[in-house]
């Protein structure tokens, strides 16, 4: 797993780390019981603080992603991937419903929507 | 133990500068970055931790021990980082290794010559002619081959050239990976901190002004900037410090939600930067806001 760490980004270090990784189990490439690097050889590798790296392991905890043993290290939580994409898809309908309203103040017709959306989709 | 240096309540006058009533707690395991303005008290701190000067009021322990009572066995786990190091300037350091060596229980030599290898560094070389990185890279050599538990480094990449700031600042995160050594070391140079540092010291006229892991100044502090008619008696108070000019205002604040919803689109935040920290906390006339 590869983890790119942008230091301009208006995103936090941490929230980045933590994308990722969720981003690496979601898509199947961590499985099950995978072991991640240890917290101060991923702070050492990605050259930022030990800190930043315990939270995004600590917020991956707290959500389910990954689990911890004392003195062994971090591995990869069972997913339930259904749950998981029950509410990825809440999210995405309320963003859609801030667009649907963003585009109605501005009298932009669903065909023009659906067409921006389609363009940026194939990006 | 959690802290691996506590000063509790400590006081200190000297003939133009005080300290007063000073708490601070070091964690072990992290990097602790020490911030503040030349004369801020830094060195004066550090001093009192290395029991190079003592407190005349108030206590300092370092690994939970006092220096009445165990100042060997502190010295012994502590390595030092002096921006003169006064104690090895004529001896070169096959010298040391030979003279110092005994003097600390834990001396690795397989580790000092692995060091000084990897440092390329002189070993028949006088340190007093050492360039400032080579003598800090030496200092370094000596404070991880005694297995310092803790290593107090005082302005350690000051003069230095970047590629040596970053060499240093890698071998600085190797030496944490094993989580049980601490780091302790004050710098003006706050992009190092942005990259190694877990918590932030800043010290202001002998105050500890705050002591936060890193995220947390990110998070609470903003700079703000927007027109100076924005500001009045109320809206000044948001803000821990301004800087007007004809052009605007520029302010640190740490009510960033406050401001948000007050000004919204009126003014520019941005996340403040250490420098921007230090800078507006300094003299700040609401430095806890």
């Amino acid at each position: 797993m590869q983890i790119i760490i942008s230091n301009s980004s208006k995103e936090p270090i941490y929230e980045q780390i933590l994308k990722q990784i969720q981003t690496a189990i979601l898509s199947g490439e961590l499985a099950e019981g995978d072991a991640l690097p240890s917290i101060r050889q991923l702070a050492k590798d990605l050259k930022i603080s030990v800190i930043t790296t315990k939270r995004a392991y600590e917020e991956l905890e707290k959500s389910g992603f990954i689990y911890s043993i004392v003195g062994k290290g971090s591995f990869v939580a069972e997913q339930n991937l259904d749950v998981i994409r029950e509410k990825k898809l809440r999210v995405i309908e309320e963003q859609l419903s801030a667009v649907i309203s963003n585009s109605k103040e501005i009298g932009l017709p669903y065909e023009e929507l659906q067409e921006l959306l389609k363009l940026l989709y194939e990006e | 133990m959690e802290n691996v240096i506590e000063l509790h309540d400590v006081s200190k006058s000297l003939k133009a500068f005080t300290i007063d009533h000073m708490d601070l707690q070091i964690k072990q395991g992290y990097v602790t970055g020490f911030i503040g303005a030349n004369g801020a008290g830094k060195s004066t701190t550090m001093k009192l931790i290395m029991n190079l000067l003592q407190p005349d009021n108030g206590e300092v322990s370092v690994f939970g021990l006092d220096y009445a009572n165990h100042e060997k066995e502190i010295k012994d786990r502590i390595g030092f980082v002096y921006d003169s190091n006064i104690f090895y300037e004529s001896l070169n350091l096959k010298d040391i290794s030979r003279i110092v060596a005994p003097a600390y229980k834990h001396w690795n030599q397989k580790q000092f010559k692995a060091y000084v290898n990897q440092f390329e560094l002189p070993l028949n070389k006088p340190m007093k002619k050492f360039s400032k990185g080579m003598q800090m890279k030496a200092s370094i050599t000596i404070a991880l081959s005694h297995d310092a538990e803790l290593i107090v480094m005082d302005e350690p990449t000051a003069g230095l050239d970047p590629t040596s700031r970053r060499e240093l600042l890698d071998i600085f995160q190797e030496v944490m990976t094993d989580g049980k050594r601490t780091i302790l070391f004050s710098t003006h140079i706050t992009s190092d901190l942005d990259r190694i540092a877990d918590y932030i010291v800043l010290i202001d006229e002998g105050e500890i002004l705050f002591d936060k892991p890193v995220y947390e100044l990110q998070e609470q502090y903003a700079v703000v900037k927007g027109s100076t008619e924005l500001l009045d008696a109320d809206t000044e108070a948001y803000f821990i410090k301004i800087e007007r000019s004809p052009n605007g205002f520029q302010a640190l604040t740490k009510k960033v939600a406050t401001v948000k919803e007050v000004f919204g689109k009126h003014v520019v935040i941005e996340e403040a930067s250490l420098e921007e920290i230090m800078f507006y906390m300094k003299g700040a006339d609401h430095p806890y806001d």
